[in-house]
């Protein structure tokens, strides 16, 4: 617990923690609510999304679909910076010397800076459901429609976001501990999370086994699981896979990214 | 012994960085550890705190295996400058460490308080100078009240000043009865607060005893005319060409003898080696 508690003292207390939450929630407002209010109102419809989808998607009642959509690809990768930059900067900085040898095992030690991680990303879940269902509240009651509260379904799509942000996570977390820097970390991440995958996406438009692995990659995965939730009409939200078996892929990627960086971290002499 | 360590050898490829070290800290003592740069102090130490594995050999720190919780919750260290969180203010940076270490509110301020360093607590580590980045890693090594301190070149990068007031403060701890393995290059600082040291060179431990076993026994150096004839009259002395060195303490006698033969007496002298002597001997650096 006492690592736990100190790495989350200090990622509590770090601007990058706040800046990267701030952009996020800054971005899924924009991208879910304003741009779409303004399409809704007048402007050019350049999704050729309906009016119909266009309320749908802003209904309070869809708040659930709304939060997952958004972290297949750019909440990921926000997420995937966040634990890239936590765990990699500490190489940098000589904390990681510091942390070894306070006193805990090596694996609490690890233990204490996932906890902490899975906090903040818990309250960057919350946080985004929050402002998402603020803002579909505000459209709703200012174009006057009838609308209502999500019901239980929104736990299903609020448990795949932290399942998807788990991913995103743990894969964060193994770039840190593999390169021991926070540079190159975050510079692999968005490149296999913005650019990578979605070339290999375009690479299976043209050859099948390539297409069947793209789904199953960790974006895939995670945009699958994002589809079968309700999620739609965001770039990375894909419809291939069931929920069940991309939740399971991504639950594997939860298990070897994290357990890859602790053996490493465990394993490896600090220089 | 606190620190014990039998053949304790590191190698990288074919290339020994510690070979077959063989030291032991006693409770109580202020040791140092000596060695030029690059000689595989730093390295030890890091395999006495567990953050590097040995490729053989052994070690205890206080009875237990090197890296685990048992020996570190024992152990405060210092190692090659201090690795604290930037952004953190220096109070925040030791609560960050003290939720590790299982210490309290209390223990930060009282260590803040013994490295003087309570008025600059608010501020943010990544303003600190060098002296007081220095100064908050002691205070991070001195929480939990551990029985063994390892302090790695703490007084790298200080200006005089910082040195000698880091020189105080690790003083002040042994003489509270702290035992101290104090890392260092700067042969006036090992002289001036160990009780015994360890010298390494090119990843071997050369020697091991006090300070003053290291300087060896002290020689008379003296200078008279005819001194052919002052190096016959005194047995056991060595001529080192226009002056003597005698193994004799009693330079009254000494003296007399000499004036007694008519010898002129110019100078009489204790001369001992300095540790610098001995270090540059021994290591071979100059």
């Amino acid at each position: 617990m006492g690592s736990v508690k100190a790495e989350l003292l200090r990622l509590w207390k770090w601007p990058a923690t706040w800046v990267l939450i701030g952009v996020w929630l800054v971005m899924t407002l924009t991208f879910g609510y304003v741009f779409n209010y303004l399409a809704l109102n007048g402007g050019t419809n350049t999704r050729a999304m309906s009016q119909q989808q266009l309320i749908s998607a802003m209904q309070p009642e869809n708040v659930g679909a709304a939060v997952v959509r958004g972290l297949p690809m750019f909440g990921g990768a926000i997420i995937l910076v966040l634990a890239a930059l936590a765990v990699g900067s500490g190489y940098g900085w000589g904390t990681w010397k510091t942390t070894l040898t306070a006193g805990p095992r090596r694996v609490s030690a690890m233990a204490g800076t996932l906890g902490a991680l899975a906090i903040i990303v818990v309250v960057l879940v919350a946080l985004t459901f929050v402002v998402d269902l603020g803002a579909a509240v505000t459209v709703a009651s200012l174009e006057g429609w009838d609308w209502s509260l999500p019901g239980a379904g929104v736990f299903e799509a609020l448990g795949a976001s932290l399942l998807i942000a788990a991913m995103w996570t743990g894969f964060g977390v193994f770039l840190g501990v593999v390169t021991k820097g926070p540079a190159l970390a975050v510079g692999l991440g968005l490149m296999w999370a913005i650019v990578t995958e979605n070339l290999l996406r375009g690479v299976g438009s043209l050859l099948g086994p390539v297409e069947s692995l793209t789904e199953v990659l960790p974006g895939g995965s995670a945009g699958n699981l994002a589809g079968a939730v309700g999620g739609s009409g965001a770039p990375g939200v894909l419809n291939s896979l069931s929920g069940t078996t991309s939740a399971l892929f991504l639950a594997g990627y939860v298990v070897v990214f994290v357990g890859a960086a602790t053996v490493l971290k465990v394993r490896r002499d600090l220089v | 012994m606190i620190v014990t360590t039998e053949k304790l050898t590191k190698r990288y490829g074919d290339r020994a960085v510690v070979d077959e070290v063989s030291l032991s800290v006693r409770r109580g003592e202020v040791y140092g550890f000596l060695g030029p740069n690059g000689a595989g102090k730093t390295t030890t130490i890091r395999m006495l705190l567990g953050l590097v594995q040995p490729t053989s050999g052994t070690a205890t720190v206080l009875g237990e295996a090197p890296g685990t919780p048992g020996a570190l919750l024992k152990v405060g260290s210092l190692i090659e400058g201090p690795g604290f969180y930037p952004y953190l203010s220096g109070r925040d940076n030791l609560r960050v460490h003290a939720a590790r270490r299982g210490a309290g509110r209390t223990e930060v301020e009282a260590a803040l308080e013994q490295v003087d360093l309570v008025a600059a607590a608010g501020e943010k580590f990544r303003r600190y100078s060098l002296g007081m980045k220095q100064r908050l890693g002691v205070a991070a090594a001195l929480l939990g009240q551990p029985e063994l301190l390892i302090l790695d070149e703490p007084t790298n990068g200080l200006d005089p000043a910082g040195m000698a007031d880091m020189r105080d403060l690790v003083r002040a701890l042994a003489a509270q009865g702290q035992t101290v393995l104090l890392s260092s290059h700067l042969l006036g600082e090992v002289e001036e607060i160990c009780d015994r040291v360890g010298v390494i060179s090119r990843g071997r431990l050369v020697a091991e005893s006090t300070v003053e076993q290291l300087r060896g026994d002290s020689v008379l150096l003296v200078r008279a005319d005819p001194i052919e004839k002052a190096h016959v009259l005194i047995e056991g002395s060595s001529l080192h060409g226009d002056v003597l060195h005698v193994r004799e303490t009693d330079a009254g006698a000494l003296v007399r003898t000499l004036v007694h033969a008519d010898v002129d007496v110019q100078e009489v002298r204790p001369l001992r080696r300095t540790l610098e002597e001995v270090f540059f001997e021994m290591t071979g650096a100059a």
